[in-house]
C-alpha cells in the first residue's frame, strides 16, 4: 500500500508538472529598442592559387537582411567554400531596423600551377579496351563459338579492327568439372578458337597471344550452372 | 598378377583372371545374374518375395551394401595368416618406446594393406610373445585361436646413439625348421631410421609371401599440393608419411611424372610464355633445363625404359600427343585429330603402346594406339573417361570415368579398371564424389588416386580390387598422384 500510494504520488506530481509547462509557457519577451546591427567577414586562408578553394566566415547581429557582394543574400551567420579563379573582395552588408553595417575580406588567387601531365595513353587503352571488348562464352566441352556469342564477337572484331596498336590476350577458362588435364588442353582449344575467329575476319595473328587456364583460375567458385558458365569463357586481357 | 585368363564364364562387366577375379560367392549360384539389368531384376524380385528377401539379407549381412560384387587380387587363394607381435625392447634407452610405436605401426600397415597376408587380430594373441627365436611357443601360434601359419616377431633397442632392429619370419607349422627370414637392420636412431627399416622388414615378408613380387614400403608418391598457397610438387612415403616439399616455383606446377628410375620427375608448369614441361632432378633438389615447345604442353608420360617422354603440346595449333627422348629432342608428333588429345601414359611392360585421352567425338574417352601413333583405337564407349594410368603388369588400365553424363545425370566420377585385350572392365570405388588420376604401385596391387569424398581435394590408395581404402593427405588440397616405378 505504502508502496502502491508513492508511485500514485510521484505519478500526479509529474502529471502536473507537465500539465504546468504546458499551461504556462514564458512570456515573450518585450520587444527591445532596435540597436545598430554588427558585421564581420574573414577568410581563411587568405591566398590560395586557382583551382583551390578557401573557407569564407562571417558573423552579423542585429540584422535583419544579410547580403554578400557575388554571393547573394545569406544566413545572418555562416560559412561558405569559395573558389574565385581570380582574387576577390568579399563585401558583406548587414542591415536592420537599427541601421547598416559594412566588411570585406579580400580573397587573393595566385596563378594556377602547370596543369598535371595527360594520363598516359595506355591506360586510357586498357580503359577502352575493358570497356568495349567482350568476353567470349562458350557451352559446355566446347570450344566452338555459339550462336549468342556472334554478337559479342562481332563488337571485338569492330573495336580491335578500329584500334590496330592494341595487343592482348585471350585466355581460355573451364568450369570445375572434370579432369585437371583435359580442361587445360579444352581451355586451349577455346583461347586457340576465339583467336582463330579473329584472324579470319583480319585481326593481325601478331597482336594476339592465348593462354590456357584450364579450371586453375575460375572467375566463380560456386557449383551451380550459373557459375559454371561464368567460367567457360575466352577471356580478353589487354597487354601494355 | 602374373597371367591373365579370362574364364569364359566370367559376370559380364568384371574382369576375371588369376590376378585380379570376381567373386559372386555370396549371392549363390541360381542367382548369378548375367547383366547389371538382370541384377536389378533379380534384387527387385528378391525385394518382392520376403522369404527370398530374407535370404538376401542374410547373404549380404557380412558385407556392406554395396559390396554385392567382391573383386580382388587375391579371392579364392586363402591368404597366409600371418601373426604380427609388436616388436621387444632389446635395451632400456629412453629413445625406445617412442621407436617401438613407430616401427610398429608402420610394420603394421605395410603387412596390412599389402594385400598379400591376412593379418591374425592381436586380441587372439598369447600374454608372452617373443621378442627373440628361442621364445617363440610355436603351440600358442600356430592352434586355435591365433592359428597363424606365419610369425614375424623381433626387438629394437637403442645403445650409445644407435638403432639396431632385429627381426624373425617364422613357419610356425614347421617346428622342425621354422626360420624363413631372420633380419638385422642398424642406423642412427631416429624415427625416421625406424620407419625405413619397419618398411625394408614388410618388403622382405612381402617378398618370400607374395609370390616372389618385390614389395612397395619403400616406394614414394609424388603429387601435387597447394598447401603454400600456390600448386607445388610434393613427394612422400607411399603411406602418407614424410610429406614434403620439391618445386618452389610459386606459379602453378601440375602433373607430376616420376621417372623410372627415380632421378627426375617431369611435369607441367605455367611459364611466362605459358605451359612448359619442366624437369626436376631429385639428384641436384632443383629444376633443370628442358626446352621450352612452345603452345600449351601438358601432361608429360616416360616409356618404361626412361629414354622418351610423351606429352600433349598445341605448339601446331591443336592439343596433339608428341614424343621427344627424354632431353626434349627428337620432337615428333603422333596424332592429328581434331579435338584436345591429352594424358598420354606407356605400357611400360613393351613401351610400344600409349594410351591417351581424346575429345576428337565430343566427351573425352579412353584411346590406345602404337607408340608411332598408329593403329588407335577407342576403349571406352560413353561418358567421361580421363586419366588413364597403365598397370605395371601391361594387361589393365585405371582411369577416371563418369559412364552416365548428361543433364540430369549428374553422376560421380569414379576409378575404374579395364582390361585392354577384352575391354571388360570393372568399378572399383563406390564411395561417390570426384574420384580421378589413378596411379598404379610398383607391384601393381594398390591404385593411389585423388578424390574429394571427404569434402576436401585430397590423395587416397586402395588396392586394386577396391578394397583397404586409406586416406594419405590431410592438409590443403593435393591432387594428381603419380607413384614411383620401385
Amino acid at each position: 500500500m505504502k508502496w502502491l500510494s508513492i508511485v500514485v504520488v510521484l505519478c500526479t506530481l509529474m502529471a502536473l508538472g507537465a500539465c504546468k509547462k504546458k499551461a504556462a509557457p514564458p512570456p515573450p519577451p518585450p520587444p527591445p529598442p532596435p540597436p545598430a546591427p554588427t558585421a564581420s567577414i574573414a577568410v581563411n586562408p587568405t591566398s590560395i592559387q586557382a583551382g583551390q578553394s578557401a573557407s569564407l566566415t562571417w558573423q552579423t547581429t542585429n540584422a535583419t537582411d544579410v547580403s554578400i557582394d557575388g554571393i547573394g543574400a545569406v544566413q545572418a551567420n555562416g560559412s561558405q567554400s569559395v573558389s574565385p579563379s581570380d582574387s576577390t573582395t568579399y563585401h558583406l552588408v548587414a542591415k536592420g531596423s537599427g541601421g547598416t553595417q559594412e566588411a570585406t575580406a579580400r580573397l587573393t588567387v595566385a596563378a594556377a600551377p602547370p596543369p598535371p601531365p595527360p594520363r598516359t595513353a595506355s591506360v586510357t587503352d586498357e580503359d577502352l579496351f575493358s570497356q568495349n571488348v567482350k568476353d567470349i562464352y562458350f557451352d559446355y566441352d566446347k570450344s566452338d563459338i555459339r550462336g549468342d556469342q556472334r554478337a559479342s564477337i562481332q563488337a571485338d572484331m569492330t573495336f580491335l579492327g578500329q584500334h590496330p596498336n592494341m595487343n592482348f590476350t585471350i585466355e581460355g577458362h573451364c568450369d570445375e568439372r572434370g579432369s585437371t588435364e583435359y580442361n587445360l588442353a579444352l581451355g586451349d582449344q577455346r583461347a586457340s578458337s576465339v583467336k582463330n575467329e579473329l584472324v579470319t575476319a583480319g585481326v593481325s595473328a601478331s597482336r594476339i597471344k592465348t593462354i590456357s587456364y584450364g579450371k586453375e583460375k575460375p572467375f566463380c567458385t560456386e557449383s551451380n550452372e550459373a557459375c559454371w558458365q561464368q567460367n567457360r569463357r575466352g577471356h580478353f586481357v589487354y597487354q601494355k | 598378377m602374373a597371367k591373365g585368363m579370362l574364364q569364359s564364364n566370367s559376370y559380364r562387366h568384371t574382369i576375371l583372371s588369376s590376378g585380379v577375379r570376381t567373386s559372386l560367392k555370396r549371392m549363390g549360384h541360381h542367382l548369378r545374374p548375367k547383366t547389371p539389368r538382370e541384377f536389378n531384376k533379380l534384387w527387385r524380385l528378391a525385394l518382392q518375395a520376403v522369404p527370398l528377401a530374407l535370404i538376401f539379407c542374410f547373404l549380404l549381412s557380412a558385407a556392406p551394401a554395396q559390396d554385392w560384387v567382391k573383386t580382388g587380387t587375391s579371392l579364392g587363394v586363402e591368404k597366409v595368416r600371418l601373426a604380427v607381435p609388436d616388436f621387444k625392447p632389446s635395451t632400456t634407452d629412453p629413445q625406445n618406446p617412442a621407436l617401438l610405436k613407430t616401427f610398429n605401426d608402420t610394420l603394421w600397415n605395410d603387412l596390412d594393406v599389402s594385400g598379400v597376408v591376412e593379418l591374425v587380430s592381436k586380441s587372439f594373441y598369447p600374454l608372452q610373445v617373443p621378442g627373440q627365436p628361442p621364445e617363440v611357443n610355436f603351440l600358442a601360434w600356430n592352434a586355435p585361436p591365433p592359428n597363424a601359419a606365419m610369425l614375424a616377431f623381433g626387438n629394437l633397442g637403442v645403445a650409445s646413439g644407435r638403432l639396431t632392429v632385429q627381426g624373425w619370419l617364422y613357419d610356425v607349422k614347421n617346428t622342425q625348421s621354422p626360420q624363413v627370414l631372420g633380419k638385422q637392420y642398424a642406423d642412427n636412431a631416429s624415427d625416421a631410421a625406424a620407419r625405413i627399416m619397419a618398411h625394408k622388414f614388410a618388403d622382405e615378408i612381402i617378398f618370400r609371401l607374395g609370390g616372389g613380387i618385390a614389395g612397395i614400403a619403400e616406394s614414394q608418391i609424388f603429387f601435387v599440393s597447394d598447401r603454400t598457397g600456390h600448386k607445388e610438387i610434393w613427394a612422400m612415403d607411399y603411406d602418407g608419411s614424410n610429406q614434403h616439399q620439391l618445386t618452389h616455383l610459386g606459379t602453378i606446377s601440375l602433373s607430376p611424372r616420376i621417372s623410372p628410375d627415380g632421378s627426375r620427375i617431369a611435369f607441367s608448369s605455367l611459364t611466362k610464355t605459358g605451359w612448359e614441361i619442366m624437369m626436376y632432378s631429385l639428384d641436384l633438389n632443383r629444376v633443370v633445363s628442358f626446352p621450352h615447345m612452345g603452345g600449351t604442353n601438358l601432361s608429360p608420360a616416360w616409356s618404361g625404359d626412361g629414354t622418351k617422354l610423351s606429352f600433349s603440346s598445341s605448339r601446331g595449333g591443336e592439343s596433339e600427343i608428341y614424343v621427344s627422348d627424354a632431353s626434349g629432342g627428337g620432337l615428333h608428333r603422333l596424332t592429328t585429330a581434331k579435338g584436345p588429345d591429352v594424358s598420354p601414359v606407356w605400357n611400360r611392360k613393351t613401351n610400344s603402346q600409349i594410351a591417351f585421352v581424346s575429345g576428337r567425338t565430343g566427351l573425352p574417352q579412353i584411346y590406345t594406339m602404337e607408340a608411332d601413333g598408329t593403329n588407335q583405337q577407342r576403349m571406352t564407349d560413353q561418358g567421361y573417361a580421363v586419366s588413364p594410368g597403365w598397370a605395371p603388369n601391361g594387361q589393365f588400365l585405371a582411369f577416371a570415368w563418369v559412364r552416365k553424363y548428361g543433364p540430369g545425370e549428374p553422376g560421380s566420377s569414379d576409378i575404374y579398371l579395364m582390361d585392354i585385350a577384352s575391354k571388360q572392365w570393372v568399378q572399383l570405388t563406390h564411395d561417390g564424389g570426384r574420384n580421378d588420376f589413378p596411379s598404379w604401385s610398383p607391384d601393381g596391387r594398390h591404385i593411389v588416386f585423388q578424390s574429394n569424398r571427404s569434402g576436401n581435394l585430397e590423395i587416397w590408395s586402395m588396392l586394386a580390387d577396391g578394397t583397404k581404402v586409406q586416406q594419405l593427405t590431410f592438409t590443403g588440397r593435393n591432387t594428381q598422384p603419380n607413384w614411383s616405378w620401385k
